[in-house]
Order: C-alpha cells, then structure tokens, then sequence
C-alpha cells in the first residue's frame, strides 16, 4: 500500500510540475470559466431573486465544462513522445498510474473553481462565504467525482482522435446523478440553507458515487490501458 | 529457466491475425536480432512481450513470470519508437522520475551517472524539449538502461540515431551483453544487428519463420535468411 501511494504521489507530483510549467490545461480551463460566468451574467439579471434558484446549476455547469477541458488533456499529455509505454513498463501498477493523474488533476479543478468561486460572487451576488465550509465539502466531493470519471474516460479515449468531443460525450451522461446532487447542494447552501436531514440524501449520493466510480476506476484500468 | 518464454502466442486486430502461433524461447544473455519486413508483427510481438499489449491467445513469461506481474516489469527495459521522456521536465528530472517509479537508491546520483555515461551531463538541468533528436535519443537509451534490466527490449533501436548516439548505443549493448543480460530487438538494419546478435528470429506475415542462432551465411550475405525463410 505504500509502495502504491508513493508511486502515485510521484505520477501526481510529475503531472503537477510539468502543467505548473506549460500552464497549457489550467490557462484554458480558467479562461473557459471566466468567460463562461461572464457571458452568462448578460444573459441573466443578476439582482433577481431567480438566481438564487439556478446558482447551483449554474456554477457546476461551468465547473464541469472548464473540467472537461483540464481532464482531456491527463492523458493525452502521455501520448506526446510515446510516454505512456514507458509508465506501463515500469513497475508502478496501472492503478497508481490512475490515481496519481486523478490526484493532480483533482488539485487543478480544485485551483480553478476556487478562484471561479469569487467571480462568480461577484458578478451575480450570491454570498457564496456565508456557509463556505460546507460548500468546501460539496465542491471537494463533486469535483472528486468529476475527476475520477474524466481521469477514467480521458485513459479511454486517449487514441481517438476525435477525443476532445468523445470525453465530455461519455463524462457528462455519467455524471448526471454527481452533478445532480452538487447543484442541489451548491443551490441551497447558496441561498443560505444549511446542511439539514432534507438535503443530506444528496451529500450521502456523492460519497457513494466517488466511492464507487473510484473502485470501479482503480479495478478496470489495467484493462482500459493494456487490453 | 529462459529469460523469455512465448507459447503459441495471436493477436488479433479484429478479424485479422498480426501474429500467429508465436512459439520463441530465449535463453538468457543471449542476444536476439528479430527480423522481418514492414508490418511483419515485430512491433506487436515486442509489445506484448513489453506487458504494453496483452496477446489474444497465448502466454508470455519473463525468467519464468507472467510478464504483467510488478517483479517482471522490474527486469525490463523498454526502448520503443517514441523517446518516452517528457519535453517540459529536465533530463535529470525525467530519469529521476523513472528512478523512483523503479524505486532504486539516490535517484539523482544515478540520475546523474547515467548522464554522464551517456554525454549529457552538460545539459543535465536542460529541458527535453530544448534538446537535439540525438540528445533526446541518448536520454532515451539512458532511461531505458537506468534501472539494469535483466531483459531489453528494443524496437528499431539504430532507426535514426546520430552517429554519436549509436557509439553510445552499441557500448551500452555490448556492456550489457558481457554482463548476461538478454537482448531482444528489432530492426531494419540487418547489418548492426547480425553484427550484436547471438541469435535470430525471423517473423513473416505473423509467424516465426526461423528462429534459431546466428549462422555465417547472414554475415557474409544479410538477404540470405530472407530469400531462404521469407518471400524473397
């Protein structure tokens, strides 16, 4: 267990330093979602009490479409020079191959919706500090979820090439019940609701969700990547 | 025990057969040049033989393990097509990285070593992508020896290295082949390869043509083994 934990770290701390210097996923994907809230705050009348109602939906569309742009580019990264063999060879097994790409864009998304969180206070006033911990929580375990299954689907669509439209394709009908939960959960703690027996069904469906699409993800990889 | 054990290995690519009942055994320290023309299954063979495709039938041991299990990854060492070395790390910074992933002592001391062994030491902290094709194909020979594989295997190794990068190369091999190890590769260059082989397998439309040592009618005539077991 050590030995996987490290040689996931190590494939986390590669994939980290090698964006940290090409900044190629995280420009795009924060670009995208600035862009997005912006466009979107025209479209709305961001002082209507309505915005209240599709904060939630509103904020995780954008995470999930600026995601999609960040996780394509996990694997692909390894196809450049053939890197992928390579990992394969070596001893670290497929599954900490997974994890350790999973980990790093985990803390990528994380980057990109907490510096998409102001902005999106401000542009349509929703007072997204007053129950930020929990919302934390939410956006911790909804983006675990978004990244367990794009780091998955960005392995099995690495060859096509068509890949950048096949990912979200796959990812987003999958992620219905994930995205489901944390727009109903960003939504309320928005509006000030807190965390109460009610809205509690939906944290338990993202714990679930990650738990299971994250067991299914570390079992089936070797396959996905080997054959 | 072989270093290298095939058994009545096929793979498919849909309905047709890139290889076909691959039988090959190779015994260690031995070095074998594997032969055949463009699309002859050598590439494929090498990479289920690498744990990087799994056969559709059949089996393949390393010293007498299943090929996919962590202790035979360990034994092997991999040089492909691609230089499998990221351009945006430093060279010192991608042979660290597969030093950990092997595990082995001081990363960056043998990091380091292998640099110098191989002419890079200068351009230790350098980035890939800034490098020369001959300096990343050194890299590549670096990583792919980095961890003393008992078992290397390498697809067209001499394919468009620089004059420098084969000298490398070839003490590298040579270095390799004194000390037992086992070397299988691939190649077009008949003439490099017979010269380091101990023994040949020649590949043909998916099958095992001939496999066996090296014979003095290849050195004198490097199209013999191909008119004799091939098409022409």
């Amino acid at each position: 267990m050590a030995a996987f934990l490290r040689q996931s770290l190590i494939i986390a701390a590669k994939d980290l330093r090698s964006e940290l210097r090409t900044k190629e996923a995280l420009n795009a994907s924060l670009a995208f979602s600035m862009v997005i809230l912006v466009l979107f705050s025209f479209a709305f009348d961001p002082s209507s009490e309505q915005i209240q109602e599709f904060s939630g939906g509103l904020l995780w569309l954008v995470y999930s479409f600026a995601g999609a742009l960040a996780l394509n580019r996990s694997f692909a990264r390894e196809m450049q020079n053939d890197c992928l063999d390579a990992l394969i060879a070596s001893p670290a097994p497929a599954s900490a191959l997974f994890v350790g790409k999973a980990l790093a864009n985990y803390g990528l998304l994380l980057a990109v919706e907490l510096i998409s969180l102001p902005v999106f206070g401000i542009f349509y006033g929703v007072h997204w500090t007053q129950r930020f911990w929990p919302l934390l929580l939410v956006m911790l375990l909804a983006t675990w979820a978004l990244t367990t299954i794009g780091t998955m689907f960005s392995a099995l669509t690495v060859n096509l090439r068509l890949r950048e439209l096949m990912l979200p394709t796959l990812v987003y009908p999958l992620m219905v019940p994930a995205l489901m939960a944390a727009m109903t959960l960003t939504t309320d703690l928005l509006g000030g609701t807190p965390l109460n027996p009610e809205n509690m069904i939906w944290l338990r469906v993202l714990v679930a969700f990650d738990f299971i699409f994250t067991a299914l993800a570390v079992v089936f990889v070797d396959t996905v990547l080997v054959g | 025990m072989n270093a290298l054990e095939i058994e009545d290995v096929w793979k498919y690519y849909g309905d047709f057969p890139a290889l076909r009942e691959i039988k090959l055994h190779v015994t260690p320290g031995s070095t074998v040049a594997l032969l055949g023309r463009n699309g002859a299954g050598k590439t494929t063979l090498l990479r289920i033989v690498a744990g990087l495709s799994k056969p559709s039938q059949g089996d393949v041991r390393i010293l007498g393990a299943d090929v996919r299990l962590e202790s035979s990854r360990r034994r092997i060492g991999v040089l492909g097509h691609g230089i499998s070395l990221y351009d945006e790390l430093s060279a010192t910074e991608n042979l660290m990285l597969f030093a950990r992933l092997y595990d082995l002592d001081n990363p960056r001391k043998r990091a380091h070593a292998w640099l110098e062994r191989t002419g890079l030491e200068r351009v230790r902290d350098g980035l890939v992508r800034e490098f020369s094709r001959g300096m990343r194909q050194r890299l590549a020979v670096a990583r792919a020896f980095l961890h003393e594989p008992e078992l290397l295997l390498f697809d067209e190794p001499f394919t468009a290295l620089d004059d420098r990068a084969i000298a490398v190369l070839q003490t590298l091999l040579s270095e390799a082949h004194s000390r037992g190890r086992t070397l299988i590769m691939s190649t077009h260059q008949l003439r490099e390869a017979l010269e380091l082989a101990t023994h040949v397998a020649l590949i043909h439309r998916g099958q095992i043509a001939y496999a066996g040592e090296r014979r003095q009618e290849m050195l004198d005539d490097a199209g013999w083994l191909y008119r004799t077991y091939g098409d022409n």
